[in-house]
């Protein structure tokens, strides 16, 4: 098909008229993209420490209880929303226009308008958290931010979608890139999924349990239409241009996207196994879920014959260490999805701590991972200013992500030993109770372990905002490298974090 | 070649095609299903629910309730959710017509509570359980409800509605605590929750 036909620059006049292109793209998309990014990182910092409330009281019941907006069954819907929405929406909004518009080669459309789309969406979320924890929650999982918080999204991304599709229609490249498809599909899938389960759900409620069937195509839409085409596209993105070797197959990337597409959007409802719905619907989900196989082997199969050989770039890169284990991560959890969706081994897992910790390692060990690596790739470019310290970075990445990876470990044995014992009539429910305890309790210290991270992140951020310490002369790396001044990226400025 | 409206068009039909599957064909068999009900003589009521019960509803849904107790019973073969005692049956979709929200719940770190008014039938001891649940269950992770209730120093009479203490439990000497009507609101729903009622045939 087209991949011939890629404009590289092969003069050095060519090579001049591309830096000052793609410094006219940088500078559109500036202040949109900083911030959206600004607003997910303050998000990120209020729904760790939601998160780490949440995660106490689990096993601390009267750790600051009291006042009705600290309990429970409040902070964890505002946890929810607040990295769902606040982080990983406005962060992956952020990757999705920067891009976009440097995929198209051609200027971000509509920055002031975006501008207010940032404005828009963070008092969405300011109302909407505030509605939870004031009691006004919806109690339906994914989408309890009260009546009056939806709007404001609907109309910031009406806002992104019609930025995102113009600016690409302006494409200077006549070649499509294999993550255009997907920031396409994402941007176009959300707002209708969005629109849709708000209307039927929350606004004009279908009776009965087609609220549930709903709730729960959208609920996993969110991470099957909407993060995973953002996080698989940036990797598809990012995975080249810092290895600076092509994507290793063009036709394996199709049948990746068109079968993510076809079948991730039947997955949902195999939330609802054994429960008061018909019996065709959860079947057919579980169809949907396990021929994800197809896509997550496709994609992963690519992915990794990319990087094969070049793994020793994961030593000086903070954008390919967070994007290859986010990657990795999402091979895992894609696979231990589609099995936990076959009916014998939901039938353990279902109602337990287990698919707590699959839900992290999916929006965090692999979205927010991606999310993290795109952010340390991305902001330089935009804000003209390198990250204040590699160790720091070095430090965020392993808080994190062996953060997660404890979190999920502990999460995955305690919810199977409480799933096997709640389908055990004879083990008292109190001695179930009493037996998670511990692996709660290690949640928390992970969590404790994330939060460090996440505040190192949010340092680093600010700094680079700031213009903080004293200007760098090339990149920051983990480790020096030689060649670390003249480093290039395919198609991008040298000099620049990678 | 110009792939844009290739792409748009997949996007598209992919996801009306779940669209229509997963949302538009269950709405239409459940509401024909419903209006099927309806027609039956001895149908059960649309609205199961009205007054304190309902108000209730609305408290178990501000204060989340749902992230920890479950309102769904599974078939008899499919866990052990009928042999822990939860309930004599599993439940059908239409145990669930004219809930607003419909709050199944996906989590297990307490019991399931589709049919608590069959399975735990005294108002005091909801109140007990709600005001500190270690009262009535010792080693219970339950946050404390006390902000549905007021603490304050008897004057003359015992309020009828204060909550009665075992004695190391008791609060001060001199007060009493009794609920306020979000409480009792929460109660009244809780025994009305009752999705035991027999079959005519199995359901979906």
């Amino acid at each position: 098909m087209s991949e011939q036909t890629i404009s590289i620059a092969q003069t050095e006049s060519q090579r001049q008229a591309f830096a000052r292109q793609r410094a006219a793209i940088d500078a559109s998309a500036r202040w949109p993209v900083l911030g959206f990014f600004t607003g997910s990182v303050v998000w990120l910092l209020i729904g760790t420490v939601l998160a780490l409330l949440a995660s106490i009281k689990l096993h601390s019941p009267e750790f600051l209880d009291g006042p009705s907006w600290l309990t429970f069954g409040r902070i964890r819907p505002a946890h929810l929303n607040t990295v769902a929405y606040g982080w990983a929406s406005q962060a992956g909004i952020g990757v999705t226009l920067w891009s976009m518009a440097r995929l198209s080669r051609t200027e971000l459309r509509y920055p002031r308008l975006l501008m207010f789309a940032v404005l828009l969406w963070n008092i969405g979320m300011l109302v909407g958290t505030i509605g939870i924890l004031a009691g006004e929650g919806t109690s339906i999982e994914w989408l309890e931010f009260p009546a009056f918080a939806p709007p404001f999204f609907a109309l910031a991304f009406a806002i992104v979608t019609v930025s995102t599709m113009v600016t690409f229609s302006n494409r200077r490249e006549p070649h499509v890139y294999v993550t255009q498809w997907y920031l396409i599909g994402a941007v176009f899938w959300f707002p209708w999924l969005y629109t849709a389960a708000n209307l039927l759900v929350i606004y004009a409620p279908v009776s009965g349990v087609s609220q549930a069937s709903i709730n729960w195509w959208y609920a996993h839409n969110v991470l099957g239409l909407w993060m995973t085409p953002i996080g698989v596209g940036s990797t598809y993105y990012l995975l080249p241009k810092v290895l600076g070797r092509p994507i290793y197959s063009y036709q394996l990337s199709l049948l990746g996207f068109w079968s993510l597409a076809l079948f991730y959007n039947w997955a949902g409802v195999h939330h609802l196994i054994g429960g008061p719905i018909p019996a065709w619907l959860i079947t057919l989900s579980i169809v949907g879920s396990v021929m994800m196989l197809i896509p997550v082997i496709t994609v992963a199969i690519n992915h990794h014959m990319t990087v094969l050989g070049s793994f020793r770039q994961l030593r000086y890169s903070p954008t390919l260490r967070f994007i290859v284990f986010g990657a990795m991560s999402y091979s895992a959890v894609s696979i231990q999805g589609s099995l936990q969706s076959l009916r014998t081994i939901n039938e353990v897992t279902h109602f337990t701590h287990y698919t707590v910790a699959h839900a992290h390692m999916g929006a965090y060990a692999f979205f927010t991972m991606i999310m993290f690596g795109s952010i340390y790739y991305i902001v330089p470019r935009l804000t003209g200013w390198e990250w204040a310290s590699g160790g720091l970075i070095s430090f965020h990445f392993w808080s994190t992500s062996v953060g997660v990876l404890v979190y999920f470990i502990a999460l995955t044995f305690g919810g199977w030993y409480q799933g096997l014992d709640l389908n055990r009539a004879d083990v008292p429910f109190m001695t179930i109770v009493r037996n998670t305890l511990p692996y709660l309790q290690i949640r928390s210290w992970a969590g404790m372990l994330m939060a460090a991270g996440h505040l190192a992140f949010a340092a680093l951020f600010a700094m680079n905002l700031l213009h903080f310490g004293k200007q760098r002369s090339g990149p920051t790396l983990f480790f020096d490298r030689p060649d670390a001044a003249t480093l290039t990226v395919i198609g991008d400025a040298p000099g620049r974090t990678v | 070649m110009n792939q844009g409206p290739t792409i748009f068009l997949g996007v598209f039909l992919t996801f009306a095609s779940a669209w229509l599957g997963l949302v538009v064909a269950p709405y239409v068999q459940l509401e024909a299903q419903r209006s099927q009900n309806a027609a039956k003589v001895d149908a059960p009521p649309e609205t199961p629910m009205e007054g304190l019960p309902a108000q209730g509803r609305q408290v178990y849904r501000a204060n989340g309730c749902v992230y920890c107790h479950s309102q769904q019973i599974r078939p008899e073969n499919f866990g052990s959710d009928i042999a822990r005692g939860w309930g004599p049956r599993r439940t059908v979709a239409q145990d669930y017509v004219g809930e607003r929200p419909v709050m199944l719940g996906t989590m297990r770190t307490g019991p399931d509570l589709a049919n608590i008014g069959t399975r735990q039938t005294s108002a005091a001891w909801h109140h007990l359980h709600l005001y500190n649940s270690r009262i009535t269950s010792p080693g219970s992770i339950m946050p404390r409800f006390t902000f549905l209730y007021e603490q304050h120093q008897v004057v003359g009479q015992r309020s009828s509605a204060a909550l009665t203490f075992p004695p190391e439990w008791d609060v001060k000497p001199g007060y009493e605590v009794v609920p306020t009507n979000e409480a009792k609101a929460l109660v009244a729903y809780l025994l009305a929750m009752d999705r035991s009622r027999p079959l005519e045939e199995p359901g979906p």
